[in-house]
């Protein structure tokens, strides 16, 4: 059997993934999107179709925005497939997927990967006891399943530790606690920034309006602290954090972690899309012109999936890197490209505005982002310890595929994603490079794993 | 400028080997190594210390190996007491499969021909599928049988890697993470350059991989080598079910599984091959069908340094005395007696034994 | 403990966990369904025997691992629970190889 062919395949049905499909589609381009959820959304409209039915207000009207998009999507002919793994996406644009533990390829004219954000890792000492979770899985549990847990404690910062904080409150779940680590000094130097927060005044109100009401409900919520770390044998027994110089204790059962989301590089890398540090988001991002064009011919990059801007922003990126894919498929000219892609670009300009704002004021500092105390783990799958990365960059060790080598550092199920920046920063503190001269591990097939038969039983070329 | 009694050019498992091997020796060594993504034939090994079918052409290739096969348990110990590192170790014998009633009647014909050639050092079974089963339960009713050698084992090739850096280190050795540019020989001493750095030393060993083909003339010598390609897959950990390496599977200690077995003549391109790792996965499915539920985590294509006739160089300079250059696409079986033997002969009397004569690079110039 | 706040859970299935019977609601994937259970040990790591459970719960982090009708390493957070299901705490003991 040949693999099925597509003048566009989209990875990822998130806002940016579905926006180029309509888009697409309405140009009568032929499209796969692929994705590994059961239904179309991502992170950000996750279930959104199902919370529609009930009267789950306490989600927000942002996420309820989300549903005419996904409705357009539902009405559109794109081919989706969901609960759909891609293993490999090559340079030469043939992408292997499995559905349902069989394998299939497709090649499309025009890539374009919309595989969104994850959450940063967050290596604190007992992060990895039992009743650890990210705010992002707070959230999944929510959305999708309307499950909670009273009295948890949300420990970080980010506007979607505000997002699910105050989701929780609005549905009347009761917090223990809010430990914000945002750094003092970023109020200061997002004051910078804050020209551009002049041009969407909506999207900070909004943040405010969480915290204060927030701190309103009588939720403890603790600020300035310069340090935190988890305790508990098996399980987690309590939080300790640092304020004033002063170490506090809390008992709690569960801890919900957060410091901001980060580009899902697995896909693009596994192509060989080009990356670069970007020091506002403090992680990599992958190099895209104005119209979500990377470094490989025929492969586009949109949404979080390239950096980090929203589920707003990443809507416009999509519907501009689908216009430019017309474009290269001949379907409309270049006129039609620069006419088209004005609307969404000024409403993206409008997202980008605040982002330095954003940036500046959630950046998490170094402390969160690397390890302080050696028997910190930072390769949750391999169980390895700072201490272990520090030693072998005494044996001589210059980057993180010999570092990977040494420690089996990243070579885990998770193929690096709770690891990598991670590994990234620390070498560049302990060898004192920048961390471009650092790097990043090379990603290689497959994206996810998958399984022998699923291998064996990919369709013949 | 630094002086060294003698310069490996190479850090990876050959020239690692015989760094540590010198300055376990009480010599005075830097060891050349590039930088993180130099092309490595080392991070590609399998981890096989292997015997059995090799030199089926070359009896002194067959002893060479058995000497640093058995050399390993020792070998292990002094290196594993050394450093800390577990190399996870493991010689119980090796099995490679026969998948089809023909194979079986050439491996056994193979291993005849190696058994009588060694003068019985060398030893073997051939397993029909039926014995093969008692021992291996889970083998896959296609199988014909396998051939049996209990010399061979497996290693960590990784941790091997790195306790022979961190030993080299720890006997006074010095890293020196940069490209090697240039090497000349100048009254009876090296200079070697790297980039702007100029080192000299008495003695020269390149173990540089591919580029020992570059390297080799400025020391009059030459390595014809050319790179093929093979895939290795790592599986997620799972719970024991293979006590013993074979030529297509292994379980590390950890519990994952590596599996590879494939040729490819691809130049220099380390990327990765859909149809190479689909034709591993079907493969391994045959000989065990219990692993088709576990998942490959990563897969890589590495790079494995050949001659012509498969056979290693180890080659001493006539016209530059005191410089070696060795190429081998068996790093890890050999490692035990390149760290023990080659290293001392080079830093006695810097003669290679008369035995390893047959193994100079001379042999291709006809 | 993991609560649900939806008045109305939908239709309940069985689900069997360590040989305990467990009805659990049907839309619910396998990690959803063991929290809100209050389960939440997974499985013991291989090297340093520690006790794990999901972090991410979308797909990412592979510590919501477990076996799944006699199946070790199925990534919890992606499955859906099917009535019937047998589900045991993943123990991958390597030392168990010599």
């Amino acid at each position: 059997m040949n693999s099925a062919e597509y003048d566009i395949i989209i990875i990822g049905a998130g806002p940016a993934g579905i926006s180029a499909a309509v888009l697409a589609d309405q140009h009568k381009a032929s499209v796969l999107v692929l994705d590994e959820n059961c239904t179309p959304g991502g992170q950000i409209y996750r279930a959104i179709e199902k919370n529609q039915k009930s009267d789950n207000e306490w989600l927000g009207q942002d996420y309820q925005d989300g549903l005419p998009l996904i409705e357009g999507f539902r009405r559109s002919r794109v081919n989706y497939q969901h609960s759909a793994k891609v293993w490999h996406l090559s340079g030469a644009k043939a992408v292997h997927y499995s559905v349902n533990g069989k394998s299939h390829s497709a090649k499309g004219e025009q890539i374009l990967v919309a595989t969104g954000a994850q959450e940063r890792p967050f290596p604190v000492l007992g992060w990895t006891l039992n009743g650890v979770m990210s705010a992002g899985a707070a959230q999944i549990l929510l959305k999708e399943s309307g499950v909670v847990y009273e009295d948890a404690v949300f420990v970080g910062t980010g506007p979607l530790l505000y997002l699910i904080a105050h989701q929780y409150i609005s549905a009347g779940i009761p917090i223990k606690a809010i430990i914000d680590t945002t750094p003092r000094g970023n109020y200061l130097r997002a004051l910078r920034h804050s020209f551009g927060v002049l041009k969407n005044t909506k999207n900070i109100f909004q943040g405010w309006r969480w915290k204060r009401e927030i701190i309103k409900s009588g939720t403890l919520y603790i600020s300035n602290i310069s340090d935190v770390r988890i305790n508990g044998s098996d399980s987690v027994a309590s939080i300790e954090y640092c304020q004033r110089s002063k170490w506090k204790n809390l008992d709690c059962k569960q801890v919900f972690l957060h410091q901001g989301v980060t580009p899902e590089l697995n896909t693009s890398l596994s192509a060989g899309c080009d990356k670069s540090w970007d020091a506002r988001q403090v992680c990599w991002t992958i190099d895209v012109d104005q119209y979500g064009q990377s470094s490989i011919d025929g492969i586009s990059v949109a949404g979080d999936a390239s950096s980090i801007a929203g589920g707003v922003a990443a809507a416009q990126r999509g519907s501009i890197a689908a216009l430019n894919m017309l474009y290269n498929l001949e379907l409309i000219s270049s006129g039609d490209r620069k006419a088209l892609s004005k609307p969404f670009k000024k409403k993206l300009s409008k997202e980008m505005a605040v982002r330095p704002f954003i940036d500046s004021l959630f950046k998490p500092h170094l402390r969160y982002r690397t390890p302080q105390d050696n028997e910190t783990i930072v390769c949750r799958c391999e169980e390895v310890t700072l201490a272990q990365i520090k030693e072998s960059i005494g044996v001589g060790c210059k980057g993180p595929s010999q570092l990977k080598s040494f420690t089996r550092c990243g070579m885990g199920p998770c193929q690096g994603r709770l690891c990598g920046l991670s590994v990234t920063e620390i070498l560049t503190k302990e060898l004192e490079i920048r961390e471009e001269q650092a790097g990043y591990y090379n990603v290689r097939p497959p994206i996810k794993p998958v399984t022998l038969a699923e291998l064996a039983s990919l369709d013949e070329t | 400028m630094k002086y060294f009694d003698t310069i490996v050019v190479g850090g990876g498992m050959i020239g690692a080997s015989i760094a540590y091997g010198l300055s376990r020796s009480g010599q005075k060594v830097a060891m050349f190594d590039e930088g993180d993504n130099a092309i490595r034939a080392a991070r590609g090994n399998f981890g096989l210390i292997w015997v059995q079918g090799k030199g089926a052409n070359s009896p002194a290739y067959a002893a060479w190996t058995r000497q640093s096969a058995k050399q390993w348990p020792n070998f292990n110990k002094e290196l594993s007491e050394l450093t800390g590192i577990d190399l996870a170790f493991e010689q119980n014998g090796g099995f490679d499969f026969c998948l089809n009633e023909v194979e079986f009647k050439q491996r056994q014909a193979l291993m005849e021909k190696i058994h009588s050639d060694s003068q019985g050092d060398f030893n073997f079974e051939m397993l029909s599928h039926d014995n093969l089963k008692q021992l291996l339960p889970n083998i896959g009713p296609t199988v014909a049988g396998a051939s049996f050698s209990k010399l061979d084992g497996h290693v960590n090739p990784l941790y091997l890697l790195k306790a022979l850096h961190k030993a080299f280190k720890q006997l006074g050795g010095e890293l020196i993470t940069k490209p090697v540019t240039d090497i000349n020989y100048k009254n009876k001493v090296f200079q070697v350059n790297a980039e702007m750095d100029e080192f000299t030393s008495a003695k020269v060993v390149l173990a540089a991989g591919f580029f020992n083909k570059t390297l080799a003339p400025k020391v009059g010598l030459s390595v014809p080598v050319y790179p093929q390609r093979g895939e290795i897959l790592v599986t997620e950990k799972v719970k024991p079910l293979l006590d013993h390496p074979t030529g297509l599977v292994r379980q590390t200690r950890e519990g994952g599984l590596m599996l590879g077995d494939s040729h490819e003549d691809v130049g220099f391109d380390e990327g990765t091959n859909i149809r190479e790792i689909q034709q591993i996965a079907k493969q391994t499915i045959t000989i065990f069908p219990n692993l088709k539920n576990v998942k490959m985590v990563r897969a890589w294509g590495s790079l494995r340094i050949l001659t012509k006739d498969g056979l290693p160089i180890y080659d001493h300079s006539d016209s530059c005395p005191g410089a070696y250059a060795f190429s081998s696409h068996s790093g890890v079986t050999l490692a035990a007696t390149h760290a023990l033997d080659v290293a001392s002969y080079i830093a006695k009397d810097g003669l290679l034994p008369s035995s390893l004569a047959c193994f100079s690079a001379r042999r291709f110039d006809v | 403990m993991f609560k649900s706040i939806n008045s109305n859970q939908g239709e309940l299935i069985t689900i069997y966990f360590e040989g305990k019977t467990l009805n659990v609601p049907k839309d619910y994937n396998v990690a959803t369904a063991l929290l809100w259970a209050g389960v939440c040990d997974f499985r013991e790591t291989t090297l340093n025997n520690m006790k794990r459970g999901p972090y991410c719960m979308m797909g990412v982090c592979f510590d919501c691992l477990i076996n799944i009708n006699g199946m070790d390493n199925q990534q919890s957070c992606t499955i859906q629970v099917s009535d019937g299901m047998k589900i045991k705490r993943q123990v991958i003991n390597s030392s168990g190889k010599k």
